[in-house]
């Protein structure tokens, strides 16, 4: 499991990501995503990822989640190249290791909560009745016992929100990757999904990497990484504002950090 | 899961899913209907062959006459003196069935020797033609004769001619060691019995029903042909048509009604085995190269009338219709297929993130549309039994005629004309009961059909479910 040959790494480090680049093809033009990007981040670490819309967060988040892969450069996870791991074997990491939560929530619209929760123990071989325990718990564990029965739209877009955030946890995975997760949300949800993920991860000890605009919510987090033209800055807590960046078209930070 | 969410999906676009089955129904009824009116179609020629053709028969000989070989019908009716002229006459005259010429009774032997021969049959069909009414009365008193008397002494006063009544009727000796095969057997039998093997040249004969019944004749009636009298000991059913006749004696003494032992005008074959039909062929023509052999093949093709429509209907035509519906509603279904795999992209790329792998995911696209399938193909079954009940309530028989065969060309000789006349100019005809018949075998290719339609659309649709790489699915943002 742990350490590529020949590099020593630290128990607790979780991902390293080394000169990771990565480039999209449109037509004939080359569009650069991601430049250069170095960056390791450690197990039960609360990191947010923040920019402009479009210059590379979301890119970033895809390749921690095995969803994409480097054009140039390494993503590591647990010692592994997750960059370079054949399909067959990235599925299994992604089913055991991460759990996604989604801008627009994701949840298959012909299921019930409970049902859609379950999608997410289906690769992990888990059937009957354990999985349905298991989906309505993850569903109370987020406030939602008394909806499981409902499809989608017979829910809120906070509910839903919360229905993907119980699929996302139910699988008991090592990572929790949100991209843009309170995009599709009136404030008041906001706070409330955000209050959310980070209680479950102060309570899990799980790894929590939220992408977001929002610097309210990038605030939060102890360690922020900063992504614009696709390159990578890295800010701690307490640092001095004057060094951060600001977002250009984020409105003022949301009250009452907690 | 897979059932939930399948349920599920297809209850959310039923409306395409319904299309998809209705199309696929639609086809696989076509397919049923036509292929139920094909094996009816089938079974009718089968029934139609063997009125038109004989019992148990895969292979015939027969021979062309030769030009004058039949023979003009020598009546003997010349009035020869003058004293018999305005008299009146009646005279019966059998003759071997005009057009067939003869082949010798040791082919028969010869035939039935040859590998792969099950049976052979040899038969002479003969007619009986009655002639009655009155010589010509010349001029009287003009002694002369015939009448190029004295030059104008009687031009107006022609000989008037009386009509002359023709009637004829078909004779046909078979073998009384042959029960399985020839023109009749033992199965056409429906009252009295059939003929024993002792009986090869007894008086005894079988009458056609519809014949006994035209002229009053019951088993233990006697008949008496050119002179000979008969017993009727039973009556037989059908064969009505080409080797039918309307009276069967045993071969010997139809023989001695003509005079020649040993005369054969048609041998009936029986090949061991269907596949062995053609070998069996050309094995006879071989052996007797001059004359005609048909294969019941050969036949099928010169039958005309709605048996032919329905048998072209079924066949060609029925085929390519059947075809097109197919590929229609086999694209319909795949388009739909791929169209709802497009629309639900960010679905699939969902689960592919959660770790679904990909053969899951094109299992349940696959699933879903074989589901669709198997509904389209039971439907399908349904549309293609009312189909196939509707084709048989609409044409409860078919009729076949046959063109020439039977009475080959050249034949004839003087006599030819007169009983073609007789019997009408064109060759046999039966009507044919029809029913359009489904079998278990076809319901099942039909569910298949049905099926590999739904697995196509669903494979195509699967397809690009897992081209699909999550990333992609992802980043569409709706």
């Amino acid at each position: 499991m742990n350490g590529v040959a020949g590099v020593a790494e630290s128990p607790d480090v979780l991902y390293r990501l080394d000169k990771v680049g990565r480039t999209y093809r449109r037509g004939d033009a080359a569009i650069l995503a991601l430049t250069d990007v170095d960056l390791t981040i450690r197990g039960g670490e609360f990191l947010t990822i923040q920019g402009p819309t479009g210059q590379g967060k979301t890119t970033l988040l895809q390749l921690l989640g095995g969803l994409d892969r480097p054009t140039s450069g390494t993503v590591t996870f647990e010692g592994q190249d997750i960059g370079s791991m054949r399909e067959a074997r990235l599925t299994d990491v992604r089913a055991r290791s991460f759990g996604f939560v989604f801008q627009g929530f994701n949840l298959i619209p012909t299921l019930s909560a409970r049902e859609n929760v379950e999608t997410a123990l289906v690769p992990l071989g888990v059937h009957g009745a354990q999985r349905e325990r298991r989906a309505a718990d993850a569903l109370a564990d987020v406030g939602l016992a008394d909806r499981a029965g409902h499809v989608p739209s017979e829910l809120s877009g906070g509910e839903q929100q919360r229905v993907a955030i119980a699929r996302a946890l139910v699988g008991a995975p090592r990572v929790i990757l949100a991209d843009e997760p309170t995009g599709n949300l009136d404030e008041s949800t906001r706070d409330d999904i955000i209050g959310l993920l980070e209680r479950l991860w102060s309570e899990r000890g799980q790894t929590l990497v939220i992408v977001t605009h929002d610097s309210g919510i990038a605030r939060r987090a102890p360690r922020t990484a900063w992504i614009q033209e696709g390159r990578l800055t890295l800010r701690e807590a307490g640092a001095a504002e004057a060094a951060t960046p600001v977002e250009p078209t984020a409105g003022p930070p949301a009250g009452g950090a907690g | 899961m897979f059932f939930t969410y399948a349920a599920r999906e297809l209850r959310r676009r039923r409306r395409q899913a319904i299309v998809v089955a209705l199309g696929l129904a639609v086809g696989i009824g076509l397919v049923v209907t036509i292929s139920a009116m094909a094996s009816g179609v089938r079974a009718a020629q089968g029934t139609a062959l063997q009125s038109l053709y004989g019992v148990g028969t895969d292979v015939t000989v027969t021979k062309a006459a030769t030009f004058g070989s039949g023979g003009p019908a020598r009546f003997g009716l010349n009035p020869g003196s003058q004293s018999r002229q305005g008299q009146s006459f009646s005279r019966d005259r059998i003759l071997a069935s005009p057009g067939l010429g003869t082949v010798s009774a040791s082919s028969v032997s010869t035939v039935r020797s040859l590998p792969h021969v099950s049976a052979a049959a040899g038969s002479l069909s003969l007619t009986s033609l009655h002639l009655q009414g009155k010589f010509i009365r010349f001029g009287q008193g003009s002694g002369g004769g015939f009448g190029q008397g004295g030059s104008g002494s009687f031009p107006t006063a022609r000989p008037s001619v009386p009509p002359v009544r023709v009637s004829a009727y078909s004779i046909t000796g078979v073998d009384t060691a042959q029960s399985s095969v020839g023109p009749v057997t033992a199965a056409q039998v429906t009252g009295g019995r059939f003929f024993s093997a002792s009986e090869s040249n007894a008086h005894v004969a079988v009458v056609d029903q519809s014949y006994a019944k035209q002229h009053k004749l019951a088993v233990g009636s006697k008949l008496t042909i050119g002179g000979t009298t008969f017993t009727v000991i039973g009556l037989a059913s059908a064969p009505a048509g080409g080797t039918g006749s309307d009276v069967y004696v045993p071969l010997a003494a139809a023989q001695a009604l003509v005079d020649t032992p040993g005369m054969v005008n048609r041998i009936s074959v029986t090949a061991d085995s269907a596949s062995n039909i053609g070998s069996v062929q050309s094995e006879i023509q071989r052996v007797l190269p001059k004359d005609t052999v048909t294969t019941a093949q050969d036949l099928a093709s010169q039958v005309t009338g709605s048996l032919a429509s329905a048998s072209s209907l079924a066949g060609s035509l029925g085929r390519w219709l059947s075809i097109v519906a197919l590929v229609v509603a086999f694209a319909v279904a795949s388009l739909l297929t791929i169209s709802a795999v497009g629309r639900r992209t960010r679905e699939f790329g969902t689960l592919k993130a959660l770790g679904w792998r990909g053969r899951r995911v094109v299992g349940q696209v696959v699933g879903e549309s074989a589901v669709l399938g198997i509904a389209g193909g039971i439907a399908g079954i349904l549309l293609g039994l009312a189909g196939a009940l509707l084709v048989s309530r609409l044409f409860p028989s078919l009729q076949a005629s046959l063109g020439a065969f039977g009475r080959p060309a050249g034949g004839g000789g003087g006599g030819g004309g007169l009983l073609a006349r007789a019997f009408g100019g064109t060759g046999p005809s039966v009507t044919i009961p029809f029913s359009a018949s489904v079998d278990a075998r076809l319901l099942l290719a039909a569910i298949a059909l049905a099926l590999a339609g739904g697995l196509i659309a669903g494979a195509l649709g699967g397809w690009r479910a897992a081209r699909l790489r999550p990333a992609d699915a992802l980043r569409r943002v709706e």
